[in-house]
Order: C-alpha cells, then sequence, then structure tokens
C-alpha cells in the first residue's frame, strides 16, 4: 500500500487534514484579524471583501488593546476551501494587519454573540415570551405594560432559536452585535 | 536632537534622505508649500508633466528600468484622481512607487471644499498602503515609513495625502532610522520545500522554467541566480511578458514569451511539462488560458513573495514563500550540494521534441509589396538598435505584442509594458522616466497611433527637458487590438475601431518643435529608422503599417495551450465558443 499523499502545513494543530485543498463545497469559518487602531483599516477589510465578491456573514470590530494600539476584527465568512485561503492571504497582505487566525481549523474556539429583542405583546403572549426568555437566560432589561427588552447572548443558533420562537409572540425588532469568538485554552 | 522644520520642508528632506534625485510632477493649489521648497533646493530635479497621469506612468518607467522607486507630486482634487489610473498600473504590475497628493486643511476636510476628494477612499483599492497625515510631527516618519513599505515584499504603490496646513506647520523631523516597523515580509524560503523541488528536478523528464516580473522586482541578483540555475540545469525556460529580460533572449535555453500571444514552441512546453517551476509569475489568465485544460500533466512548484498569490487559481504541489533571489540561491545550493543531478537523457529528449516545435517557426512573415508589415518593422528596429544601449517601453494592443515578440531583451530593466492593467497611454510617459534615469541611453517608445495619441501632451514634457524619447508609432489608423477580436469574435462588425481624423503626425512633431518622421515604404524603413537613432532630441517616428495584420500566435479565449492559432485561416472566426467569448 503507498502512502496517502497528506500536503503538510494544512492546520497548525493536526497533522492530518484530509479536505481536498480545491473542494466545491462551502465552508463557514470565523477569522479573528487583529489590526492596528488605524483610521481605514475597516474599509481596507470590508473594501477587500466587497471588491473580490466574498461573502461576509457577521463582522464586529473594537479596539482591544488601547495601548498597543490594536483592534480586533471578527469576520465571519463562507466560501470554498480555495476561497477561505485566499482571504486569509489576501488580510494578512495589508499593511496595517499584524495578524489573521481562523479559528475554526486552528482547535477549539468560543463564539458568542449578544443580541437585543424587542417584543410587544397582552395576556398569554406576553406571559410566554417571559417564559421563553427564562429558558434561553435572556433577561429584561426594559419592560412597558404592553413590551419587553430582551437582552440574549449566546451563540449565533441560539440566537436564531430564539428569533424563530419571539417572532410568533410580538416580536418587533431585533438588534445583534455580530460573531466575538477566541480560541479556547490557556494562550493566544 | 532632532530637527524642527515645516511640513512642507520636510517633504523634500525626506526625499533627498531617501535617495531620490528625480521627481515627476504637476503643481496646484494645495502643495504649493511642497513646490515652494523645491524652488529653493538643487538636490532634487522636478520634471514637470502636462498631465498628472503622465506623472505616475513616468515614475513607474524611472522605477522600472532604475530599480529605484519612483516618486510623483500631484495636486489635491482633480490632480489625486488623474493619478488613479497610474496607481492601479503600478499596483497591477509591483511597481514601487511613492505618489504625494496634496490636500485641503484640515479643518476643511469633509466640507466639499475647492478641490476636495476623498483621497486616500479613492486610492485605497489601488494602492498597497495610504496616509492621510494631519499631524506634521508624524509627517516625516510616514515619508520613510512609505519608501520602505513601496520597496519591500511584494512591491506596489503609495500614496501620502498632505493636508496644506500640515506643509505649513512646523514640526520635527524624524531620521529615517528612527523609523520602527513591523512590515518585514519573509524572504528565506522554507528549506524543506526548496528540497523537495530539488528533488523533483533531479527526476523531471519534461522540466520548464515559468518566469515572471517576480524574478525583475527581486533585483538584478535574482537575474544572475536564475541564469546559472539554467545554464547549470540545461532545462528551457519560457516568461511571461513581465519577466522578458531576466534570462538573455539570445540565450541556448530561451523559449521565447509564452501566453496568449506567446511562440508555439513556449506554450506547448508549458502544456507538455511534467514539472512546472514558476518563479515570480502568477498565473494570469493571458498564461493559463482555459484553466481545466493548463498543463494536465505537470507538477508545479511556485516560488513567490506573495501568499496570496500561490494557490489563488491555479493548485501547485509545491509552494515556496519568498523573494526569488533567497529562494533561487537556496535552491542552487541544495541541489549542487545533492550532486548536481539531472535525468539527462530524459531532458535531451524534451529538446529534441521543443526543437521539433521550434520548426514550426511561428513568428515567421514575409514582406512582400509597398507596405510596411508591423512585424517586419519591428525586425528592422531590432537589427539597427540591438547594439545600443536600449530600453523599450510600449503602449498596450498589437504592437505591444509584436514587440515582444520581435525585440530581444538581453537583460532585466530594459522592457517597460503595462502588463496587469493593460493602460493606453502608458508608454510615452513611461519613456520620459526611462529617460530622466538613463540620461544617455537610446529609450524606444513602440507605440501604436490610437495609444500613443492618449498621452500625446507629453511631447511639451520631452521638449522641455530635452529627452531625447523615441516614438515608433506603427500606424495602422485602427485600434487594432480590439479589430483583431471583432474580426474573429463579432462578425467582421468593427463597431469604432479605427481611427479617423488623425493627426498628421509629423506636423504635430513640429507644433511642438520636435523632429517628425514619415516612413510609408518598406524600402525607406531603414534609412528612416537611423534618421530617427541619428536625431539628437524627441522624435516622432510614424510608420504607415499594414492596416489589417492579426496578431499571431494566438491562443483563442477558452483553449488551451496545445489548440492555438498560428496564422490567418478559414477556421479563425469558429475558433472560439460562446463561453470563451465572454473573457476578455
Amino acid at each position: 500500500m503507498s502512502p496517502l499523499k497528506i500536503k503538510k502545513g494544512a492546520t497548525s494543530h493536526s497533522a492530518y487534514d484530509l479536505r481536498p485543498t480545491f473542494s466545491d463545497k462551502e465552508e463557514r469559518h470565523t477569522l479573528a484579524v487583529l489590526v492596528e487602531n488605524e483610521p481605514g483599516v475597516l474599509s481596507r477589510v470590508i473594501g477587500l471583501f466587497a471588491g473580490r465578491g466574498y461573502n461576509i456573514d457577521s463582522l464586529t470590530v473594537a479596539e482591544v488593546d488601547h495601548l498597543g494600539h490594536r483592534s480586533r476584527i471578527t469576520i465571519v465568512t463562507t466560501g470554498t476551501p480555495q476561497i477561505i485561503v485566499q482571504i486569509k492571504a489576501q488580510l494578512g497582505r495589508f499593511v496595517d494587519v499584524h495578524a489573521v487566525n481562523d479559528l475554526t481549523v486552528e482547535g477549539p474556539s468560543v463564539e458568542r454573540e449578544l443580541a437585543l429583542f424587542k417584543v410587544s405583546g397582552l395576556g398569554n403572549d406576553r406571559i410566554e415570551a417571559i417564559r421563553l426568555a427564562d429558558i434561553f437566560r435572556a433577561s429584561v432589561v426594559d419592560s412597558t405594560l404592553e413590551s419587553f427588552v430582551f437582552e440574549i447572548t449566546g451563540t449565533p443558533e441560539k440566537i436564531d432559536a430564539f428569533a424563530d420562537l419571539m417572532r410568533p409572540l410580538g416580536l418587533q425588532e431585533i438588534a445583534r452585535t455580530g460573531v466575538a469568538a477566541l480560541s479556547r485554552g490557556a494562550v493566544a | 536632537m532632532s530637527k524642527s522644520m515645516t511640513g512642507a520642508r520636510m517633504v523634500v528632506q525626506a526625499l533627498i534622505d531617501q535617495g531620490v534625485d528625480t521627481v515627476f510632477g504637476y503643481p496646484g493649489g494645495a502643495v504649493l508649500p511642497i513646490y515652494d521648497e523645491i524652488f529653493q533646493q538643487n538636490s532634487i530635479k522636478h520634471v514637470l508633466v502636462r498631465h498628472e497621469q503622465g506623472a505616475v506612468h513616468a515614475a513607474e518607467g524611472y522605477a522600472r528600468s532604475t530599480g529605484k522607486p519612483g516618486v510623483a507630486l500631484v495636486t489635491s482634487g482633480p490632480g489625486a484622481t488623474n493619478a488613479v489610473t497610474g496607481l492601479t498600473d503600478a499596483l497591477m504590475d509591483s511597481i514601487p512607487i511613492i505618489v504625494l497628493t496634496g490636500q485641503v486643511p484640515t479643518f476643511m476636510i469633509g466640507s466639499d471644499a475647492f478641490q476636495e476628494c476623498d483621497t486616500v477612499g479613492i486610492t485605497r483599492p489601488c494602492t498597497k498602503h495610504n496616509w492621510l497625515v494631519k499631524e506634521t510631527d508624524k509627517l516625516a516618519a510616514v515619508m520613510h515609513e512609505a519608501f520602505h513599505i513601496a520597496t519591500s515584499g511584494r512591491p506596489g504603490p503609495v500614496v501620502i495625502d498632505i493636508p496644506k496646513d500640515v506643509q505649513f506647520a512646523t514640526g520635527k523631523y524624524t531620521e529615517a532610522r528612527q523609523v520602527e516597523t513591523h512590515y518585514n515580509p519573509q524572504v528565506k524560503g522554507d528549506m524543506e520545500m526548496i528540497t523537495e523541488l530539488a528533488i523533483a528536478m533531479e527526476t523531471a523528464k519534461r522540466p520548464l522554467f515559468y518566469t515572471g516580473g517576480g524574478v525583475i522586482n527581486s533585483g538584478p541578483a535574482a537575474s544572475q541566480l536564475l541564469r546559472e540555475l539554467v545554464a547549470a540545469t540545461g532545462f528551457p525556460i519560457t516568461s511571461t511578458l513581465m519577466g522578458l529580460g531576466s534570462y538573455p533572449a539570445s540565450g541556448d535555453n530561451w523559449l521565447g514569451m509564452l501566453g496568449m500571444h506567446g511562440l508555439y514552441e513556449a506554450n506547448m512546453a508549458m502544456h507538455d511539462c511534467d514539472l512546472m517551476i514558476n518563479i515570480g509569475a502568477r498565473f494570469d489568465d493571458r498564461i493559463t488560458g482555459r484553466l481545466d485544460a493548463f498543463s494536465p500533466g505537470s507538477k508545479k512548484a511556485h516560488i513567490d513573495i506573495d501568499a496570496s498569490s500561490i494557490n489563488k487559481v491555479i493548485p501547485v504541489d509545491i509552494p515556496i514563500l519568498g523573494d526569488v533571489a533567497h529562494v533561487l540561491e537556496d535552491l542552487l545550493n541544495v541541489w549542487k550540494s545533492r550532486g548536481r543531478k539531472t535525468n539527462k537523457e530524459s531532458v535531451q529528449k524534451w529538446w529534441h521534441q521543443i526543437n521539433d516545435w521550434r520548426k514550426v517557426d511561428c513568428l515567421s512573415f514575409e514582406q512582400q509589396g509597398k507596405v510596411i508589415k508591423p512585424q517586419y518593422a519591428l525586425s528592422r528596429l531590432e537589427a539597427l538598435t540591438k547594439k545600443h544601449d536600449r530600453y523599450i517601453t510600449t503602449e498596450v494592443g498589437q504592437h505591444q505584442m509584436w514587440a515582444a515578440q520581435y525585440l530581444g531583451f538581453e537583460d532585466p530593466n530594459r522592457w517597460m509594458t503595462s502588463g496587469g492593467l493593460g493602460t493606453m497611454g502608458y508608454g510615452f510617459p513611461a519613456s520620459i522616466g526611462v529617460q530622466m534615469g538613463h540620461p544617455d541611453a537610446l529609450v524606444i517608445n513602440v507605440a501604436g497611433e490610437a495609444s500613443w495619441l492618449m498621452n500625446m501632451q507629453e511631447l511639451g514634457t520631452a521638449m522641455q527637458y530635452n529627452l531625447p524619447v523615441k516614438q515608433f508609432i506603427l500606424n495602422n489608423e485602427r485600434l487594432g487590438m480590439v479589430r483583431q477580436w471583432q474580426e474573429l469574435l463579432h462578425g467582421e462588425r468593427y463597431s469604432s475601431s479605427w481611427s479617423e481624423s488623425l493627426p498628421d503626425f509629423v506636423k504635430l512633431a513640429e507644433a511642438f518643435g520636435a523632429k517628425g518622421i514619415l516612413c510609408s515604404d518598406p524600402a525607406d524603413l531603414d534609412d528612416a529608422i537611423m534618421e530617427m537613432l541619428n536625431h539628437d532630441g524627441p522624435v516622432l517616428f510614424d510608420c504607415l503599417v499594414e492596416k489589417h495584420e492579426n496578431c499571431y500566435p494566438m491562443i483563442p479565449s477558452g483553449k488551451p495551450h496545445n489548440e492555438m492559432l498560428l496564422r490567418d485561416s478559414v477556421d479563425v472566426g469558429k475558433a472560439i465558443k460562446s463561453d470563451g467569448a465572454v473573457m476578455v
């Protein structure tokens, strides 16, 4: 039997990455991009996605190191493995980008998103809404006699599920932050 | 103790400290303080162009021919927007240039002030990096960093946008050595991958070097190492349009340019090779043709400084991220230390096959009758200028491809052409930039009449600075390449592809005080070219050529390399199918 032909360096955590490099199957990846906190950086990153026709499913950005002048952009994107590799390489080219990490392939990671839900209703709908919010560990941050604003934190899937449940109960408006993500474990 | 000075003075000081001797520019309200400083010094020559696009192309020509970064200086608003084509051109061809733009004062930014535009916003997608400098104290450091970024890694254009109040204000000058940068791209390749390539070279039966502009951008050492590697292995070598000159056209192993209008033997070798060694090229669509039929049986190695070029369109087996010169040095060392082995017998057979392809003689033509064939014009230009210290620029179109086919380049940095963006109007201002960098050399712009007219105003620049650039115009009174595609793809309906109301080029030259030469008879051609060469000053050479000559060989869009068209035939019109016709 001849040995399997496996490309080295496909991931930093696994010796065996058996996915073909040029598969047509679209994958969802979460990228953490550490950038210089300069005007125009976000525009460059967004311009790259628009100009080269890549998808942005979610994008969050904020300063994470005031003294070091660093911001972290978390991008959730979908594409074929080849496109994902291209996106990372293209991001890595920018002068203001310090690091690009693919949290999806570089080992386990946690993803969280925060959302605010405005739900209006009376009677049983109102009671059901607050009961479900309790199950989802959402908290009430504003209330009137006929409405609630819920705050919920979780994975994007959990927030999607909560939205599906609130819709028939008088859902008025949603605000979502987009995904923030970190690798698990002790080191960055 | 750092010196205090105005922002305008800082700009000039930083240029001097970076070793700049020439700036191409055009003044305006928002750069008057910088022009005032230029007026008061003698270290830097300023070349007044006639349009800002010309300034950027001239800076590109200077950069490509000298290997040093080119500098352009333009004003705010229209000055900056006129620079955008040149910036995009430099980005596509990886040319290091620094473009300084004036901006309205910081307190007026965003107010739709006179000659205000969002320069950094407009130029963000067409630069490697750009800055809007809002504090004079930071200006010098940005200037120094700009030179570092433009010239390191994969080179490219950068823009520094400088508001007028920042130019007037006084601040502390930062010396170049005080500037810290985190931008330091990797230049050494991975030794394991380099060894893998060396091993592949030992066993390959049909190896081929496929080189590109990266060899030239890497510097003369890369070309030298490439020549050593080719000589030592005996492998054949072809190059893209951008890489011509890195290996000499007179070299034994040279197959000529490859690609859409490349040579038959080069394209056939690409298709049939079993080891393709891509050195500083990027699998551009002009090279690959149909992707799924591109060199189907080969193992592919790719040396590139830019990770995003690797595996972008063609999956490769041996990716090597690094600078061409550094990687070639290591590759040579590894291959030599392993015993300088090649599969001699098979490579010999491979050469027999290549020599059979060469017999097709794909560039042959017959000069008959009283009309000059463009191929003949370039063959004579080649013969009569070969021995000169010669630099060639081109515009874009048929003449560009013929120049690449019929002129031979012996050294790098001798061939300046707009490859990636395909900018008509590039060649004339580029030739001015080249001549500024090489005052005593013979600089020829091979042009088509339509391209040349796009930046003809620069004849004023050439005259003002007495730059003896030779404009060799192959005049077919057509947009030749457009016409050729309309013939092949659009039923010979020549929609807007002829040049009507052309000027009398001799009179046009004379109107600027330059020399004009008209040549229409093949019998007069040699004398006319000699007259051009012997004239000390700018020459406009109007060479009337065959109007309906097509450029061959040609890989039709959507076809693989081994289905080239060699010359006009009845089937030419049917060669391109509808799926190929959508490609450009």
